[in-house]
């Protein structure tokens, strides 16, 4: 190897260590307060339950994981399906299967809609999607309680109209939790569709029309496959952290209407069950993490088009 | 004889114009409620009994609101400064350079917050600081400085890193030609070009601090509520407008910085 060949190797190797150095705060930050701690809750699902919360330390059961699906008849002790737990689970996937499908039908054509403006009017509107999207989820889950109390807005309307005669109960059920979620999300399905919208070639949608398509065709033929990555996207973002709710169920689903956020919290609170909990949180992460590699392999599939 | 041509507009669709002014109009309906009725003379938040201020004028001498808020400022101001300074280090590492070994795992480990429910990072943190707390006896608020530190710092690399994908090595490079030293090259020559991802990095780490209610209500220890933390307690109980004008208060200051995040952005451009 000659001189100058070793010499940039030698600079090359020591570029990398400086890289390692300056990545090391961050790193370890992340390693004590983010990534850590889940190993910990992995560890913590495999042991046994202390009688008031935490568990017994180096005493290990697969009673934690048991139960996130089964359980025993306290009098016979025959092993049946957690009930509770399925409930709670589908309940959770249902709803945000149904926010992500709502939210979709309402965000794409103001996506669209918002991508054809000129561009002044274009970045106002991208502003005004962005402003609920950075306030407070508190102040959104509380701003859509006014509106969906027995003396809020809706109700009110519907009496005054003559429609009903005592309000609807809507409130603590799962449609509050169903349109708080559709509300609280709605701005993170807009941006990424605008973002692929935003990028449609107009030459393609003319060339459909020249060819004796009408406007639906045009939609289901042309635009719609040009913006999937957007959908794909917009989708994910939705139905991930609906998922996992925990503020908006708490709020409008009042305690009752458990989620899998709130299934968790229960286990670390009254419950007094922390493997139980624990595992839990695993099931909801890997359900996550199987979502975002569907997402993945998506995205690379069109060829990376958007972000990351 | 067709005297009237009808344009034929290619980009139009049927119906997309109303719905989006449906969806324009639910975003805004709840919020602009919510605002007004923080603005109600009366007990309720149902009956609007002509307009007042008098329920700003009892959040900020309601001492519990006061404290809350001065602690959320805080932790922001401290989380996201220290998360901005760490995601800087890192994004000046990670980016303009051939593929090196361990890239891959620092990606991963930064984005690492934004995959992982918030739930669940709240419960791990839970579970680790409870401990924590016991062995060493320290209770303070240095547990959530740490937690919100680390959720902030992808917020705050995103932007910066963006920023330093546009800037090529050319730079810096005619800085070490005239003989500057890799420190006066990145002190007067990378910082001040990075200026703009920093501000945004920061703001946006900052916004993130400030709004997260659900890993702060489970690594907060007794008297150490938060805005947010404070506000989930008392929508359980019968509210009165006196959270309204709270809200208000604090969608002020979101809007205000997401106006200024965007106002710094556009600059850059």
């Amino acid at each position: 190897m000659s001189d100058a060949a070793r010499i940039a190797e030698e600079a090359r190797r020591a570029d990398i260590r400086t890289r390692w150095w300056l990545t090391a705060p961050a790193l370890f930050i992340l390693f004590i307060a983010a990534v850590g701690p889940l190993f910990v809750v992995l560890l913590f699902s495999l042991m046994v339950k202390g009688d008031y919360g935490d568990v017994k330390y180096w005493q290990f059961s697969t009673d934690g994981w048991f139960s996130v699906f089964f359980e025993r008849d306290i009098f016979d002790d025959t092993v049946g399906l957690a009930q509770a737990h399925m409930e709670i689970l589908w309940r959770s996937v249902k709803l945000s299967l149904i926010t992500t499908l709502l939210t979709l039908l309402v965000g794409f054509p103001t996506a669209y809609y918002i991508s054809i403006q000129p561009p002044k009017k274009r970045d106002l509107l991208v502003f005004m999607i962005t402003i609920p999207f950075w306030t407070n989820i508190l102040i959104r889950t509380f701003a859509m309680q006014e509106v969906i109390r027995n003396e809020g807005v809706i109700n009110t309307l519907l009496i005054w109209a003559g429609f009903i005669e005592r309000p609807i109960q809507i409130m603590y059920t799962d449609w509050a939790i169903f349109f708080g979620m559709v509300y609280v999300y709605l701005p993170l399905m807009v941006l990424p569709l605008y973002a692929s919208m935003e990028k449609i070639d107009f030459r393609l949608v003319e060339a459909g029309y020249d060819l004796y398509a009408g406007r639906f065709q045009v939609l289901r033929r042309v635009i719609i496959p040009l913006v999937k990555p957007g959908i794909v996207a917009g989708s994910i973002l939705v139905f991930i952290p609906s998922l996992g709710a925990y503020v908006t169920p708490r709020v409008l689903g009042g305690g009752k209407n458990l989620m899998l956020g709130n299934l968790i919290d229960l286990q670390f609170g009254q419950g007094k069950n922390w493997p139980l909990g624990a595992a839990l949180s695993i099931t909801l992460l890997v359900i996550v993490t199987v979502a975002l590699l569907v997402y993945v392999r998506n995205a690379s599939r069109q060829g990376g088009g958007h972000g990351h | 004889m067709a005297t009237k041509l009808r344009t034929f507009d290619v980009k139009a669709q049927p119906g997309f114009g109303t719905v989006a002014m449906i969806c324009f109009f639910m975003l805004y309906l709840p919020i602009a409620i919510l605002v007004i009725y923080a603005f109600n003379a009366g007990e309720n938040i149902a009956i609007w009994e002509g307009l007042s201020l008098r329920w700003f004028v009892s959040a900020w001498h309601n001492d519990t609101v006061q404290e809350a808020a001065f602690r959320s400022l805080f932790l922001a101001t401290v989380a996201s400064t220290i998360a901005t300074v760490v995601a800087a280090m890192a994004a000046i590492a990670t980016t303009r350079t051939p593929p090196y070994r361990g890239l891959t795992f620092k990606y991963a480990m930064i984005n690492q917050p934004l995959m992982v429910p918030e739930i669940v990072t709240a419960v791990s943190l839970l579970i680790v600081f409870s401990r924590f707390k016991v062995w060493t006896g320290y209770n303070g608020l240095g547990y959530m400085v740490l937690a919100h530190t680390a959720f902030c710092i992808p917020f705050a690399y995103l932007p910066i890193r963006a920023r330093l994908e546009n800037m090529d090595l050319t730079l810096e490079r005619a800085a070490a030609d005239l003989y500057a030293t890799p420190w006066q090259a990145f002190r007067r020559v990378t910082l001040p070009l990075l200026v703009p991802g920093i501000i945004a990095g920061f703001m946006l780490a900052f916004v993130i601090s400030l709004d997260d209610v659900v890993i702060t209500e489970f690594v907060k220890s007794g008297g150490q509520e938060t805005l947010p933390t404070y506000m989930l307690g008392q929508l359980r109980r019968t509210v009165t407008p006196e959270i309204n004008a709270i809200a208000t208060v604090f969608l002020a200051l979101s809007v205000l910085l997401v106006t200024l995040f965007y106002l710094v952005n556009r600059k850059k451009t």
